[in-house]
């Protein structure tokens, strides 16, 4: 990103290159009061000149860019830490802010806004809301500044959708615990230096045996293992842990031992609202696409825009959008308003991803050949839509929460 | 030591225009709408200023509807430390726009007035010209570099010319209009945003001026420029000479 230091600017202020004229104006809807939409517009064009660029590069490679560093450039205009304290370097705003930066992030390159989710809600706001003031002080300021990456590993390569079946063992020892065992598709595990790891301190206490520790990259005993080959979502590094023997001192458990679970699904919650705004993202790109694209191709002497079938699908595609944006920012605002309804955090995110699937399938469709190029973005939007049915508990999980809670109200 | 900007809002750049079907002007329904690009370079500029530590003061300034309160918001997200908007229904044109910055100018005794060149709607390029004149203050226009010396009381401005640079120094109180060249503007940052909830924006009417505003402008019609008609391939040097002299009449 720009930042030219002249030899008179005391302050390092930002500052902005030509930006790229955008391809749907309209891409707010009516949930935002007038602070939201001037702090949208502002990550959009943050997004849009610092992330978007990179985006196919990234998705090619399976890298994030080596000349640039986006998590410094993410840091630097204080997207990291929208939820942390004022004292951390953080905003002190709620979850509505941060769905909002995590959509225009994710509008811009999904890849990037998956590792921005994982970095600045499934680790940093776990430790704002978990973390000792001791913690806190230790692990924030850096996770927030973008100086350090964040992640947060519970699945095991045997314990997916039955995580609190997992097996990475936490035994006590003097001055604190040693782990054994291994963690998978933690993102961000390749380059974080901080991690939130839950293992079991009472492998015979189910879901009461979980504990969450705060881990650092080069403890003795930790390691990573192969970065996943992905279908999508490439570059947001996804990769396997390793714990062999490692100490993890008193000082860096999570909460309590043994009440891990709770840190872990009260997370889970918020994490799949964060994350829900990523396929909301994604389907704005999506329209971002194929708006211009029906405008200006011609056949039978006309654009296809003109044709019903077209107009079916790109109003499918807006109505797609707009309702499960409006599920997602209502479901927002109760949380910050300190309604957490479990239900409804997992409604939102299975109504926003699975709808993504199809509004990128349909943009694909819009495109016709082209968009079965890779040279079009099209593609990319469906192989990264898709992980979000997947990730943060999957559809099928989202489904038995909420059927369940809804049979157990009276 | 104060400075006031004046701000536009505008017609965001990237937008397509199309001229509205009665001719009286362009589409601005459901169009995307953002401060003049110039005004944000004089405003960048006065900002700098203020953190170089020469100034403590930047206000911002704009005249029109009340939507304007948009372009003011992101005036102080950007770091205005407060806002004026000076309410209009009418569009102005700048001896009127002018003559309302005066009377603001001499109520809030700013010691540099700062403006964008011109704006990207109408690109008059006059306002700043005009209210030199009716304060009769010395003025800098096309600004490329300002060096602000406080302890004397003098500015020097690089203006760019037709003939290359050229290098003013004005004694304080001054007006200065920005050139593309002399700045590029910071973000809004998000801390900045959420703050600017709270910096305060002035609001007045015309009638609270006493100011008549009458304009002696009337907007008669508003066309597309005409197609570009295409090129004529001629056949030989004569040819060239022949259709320059008779069919475009310019030897």
């Amino acid at each position: 990103m720009h930042r030219i230091n002249t030899a008179r600017s005391f302050f390092s202020a930002l500052f902005r290159t030509k930006s790229h004229p955008r391809s749907a104006p309209f891409s707010t809807s009516l949930l935002f009061d007038e602070t939201q939409i001037q702090f949208k517009e502002s990550v959009a064009q943050f997004a849009t000149e610092n992330i978007a660029p990179h985006a196919s590069n990234i998705d090619h490679t399976n890298y994030f860019p080596k000349d640039v560093n986006l998590w410094k450039s993410m840091g630097d205009f204080n997207l990291l830490g929208i939820t942390a304290p004022e004292e951390y370097g953080g905003l002190g705003l709620g979850y509505l802010y941060h769905c909002i930066a995590m959509e225009e992030i994710s509008r811009a390159s999904a890849s990037v806004g998956l590792s921005y989710g994982a970095h600045s809600n499934l680790c940093i706001n776990q430790l704002v809301r978990n973390g000792s003031p001791a913690q806190k002080q230790k692990y924030l300021p850096k996770l927030i500044s973008g100086d350090h990456v964040g992640a947060l590993a519970m699945s095991e390569p045997n314990s997916g959708s039955d995580v609190v079946s997992m097996k990475c063992k936490a035994d006590h020892v003097e001055g604190g615990y040693v782990l054994n065992g291994n963690k998978m598709w933690c993102t961000n595990g390749p380059v974080a230096q901080t991690l939130v790891v839950y293992a079991k301190t009472d492998i015979t206490a189910g879901s009461k045996g979980i504990t969450a520790f705060i881990i650092e990259k080069g403890m003795p005993g930790f390691s990573t293992a192969q970065k996943l080959d992905k279908l999508g979502m490439r570059g947001s590094d996804t990769c396997e842990l390793v714990f062999e023997n490692c100490f993890v001192p008193e000082e860096n458990v999570l909460g309590k031992e043994g009440k891990g679970v709770y840190v872990m699904m009260s997370g889970l919650d918020l994490e799949r609202l964060v994350l829900a705004a990523g396929p909301l993202g994604i389907m704005q790109a999506s329209v971002d696409v194929v708006l211009p694209y029906v405008r200006q191709r011609e056949q039978f002497g006309r654009p296809i825009g003109e044709f019903q079938f077209i107009q079916g699908k790109v109003a499918d595609m807006y109505t797609s959008l707009q309702s499960s944006r409006s599920y997602v920012y209502s479901v927002a605002r109760d949380c910050d308003n300190g309604k957490v309804d479990p239900k409804d955090c997992a409604g939102a995110i299975l109504c926003a991803a699975e709808r993504a699937t199809q509004v990128a399938l349909q943009a694909i469709q819009c495109l016709g050949g082209n968009g079965y190029v890779n040279e079009y973005p099209t593609g990319r939007f469906l192989r990264d839509a898709k992980l979000y049915e997947i990730g943060a508990g999957t559809s099928e999980i989202r489904r038995m929460i909420i059927g369940r809670e809804l049979f157990k109200e009276q | 030591m104060k400075i006031m900007v004046g701000i536009k809002r505008v017609v965001d750049y990237a937008v397509k225009i199309r001229v509205k079907g009665d001719k009286t002007g362009v589409v601005t329904e459901n169009v995307k709408m953002s401060m003049n690009p110039f005004c944000e370079i004089a405003l960048e500029e006065a900002l700098r200023l203020r953190e170089y530590g020469l100034a403590s003061e930047v206000v911002a300034v704009s005249v029109g509807p009340s939507q304007c309160l948009d372009t003011l918001r992101t005036a102080l997200a950007m770091g205005a430390d407060r806002g004026i908007h000076v309410h209009s229904t009418s569009s102005l044109f700048p001896l009127s726009v002018a003559k309302i910055l005066t009377h603001l100018v001499l109520f809030e005794k700013p010691s540099l007035l700062f403006l964008g060149k011109q704006a990207i709607d109408d690109d008059c390029n006059q306002t700043g010209q005009i209210i030199a004149g009716l304060l009769n203050w010395p003025q800098a226009t096309f600004a490329s570099k300002v060096l602000l010396h406080k302890d004397k009381q003098v500015v020097t401005v690089d203006r760019e010319v037709d003939d290359g640079i050229e290098t003013l120094s004005l004694n304080l109180p001054a007006v200065i209009t920005t050139d593309l060249r002399l700045n590029q503007p910071r973000y809004a940052t998000l801390p900045n945003i959420m703050k600017a909830k709270s910096k305060p924006v002035n609001k007045f009417t015309l009638e609270e001026f006493n100011l008549q505003i009458k304009s002696d402008l009337e907007i008669l019609q508003v066309t597309e420029p005409p197609k570009r008609k295409p090129g004529v391939l001629v056949a030989s040097v004569d040819d060239l000479i022949h259709k320059l002299k008779h069919d475009a009449n310019v030897i």
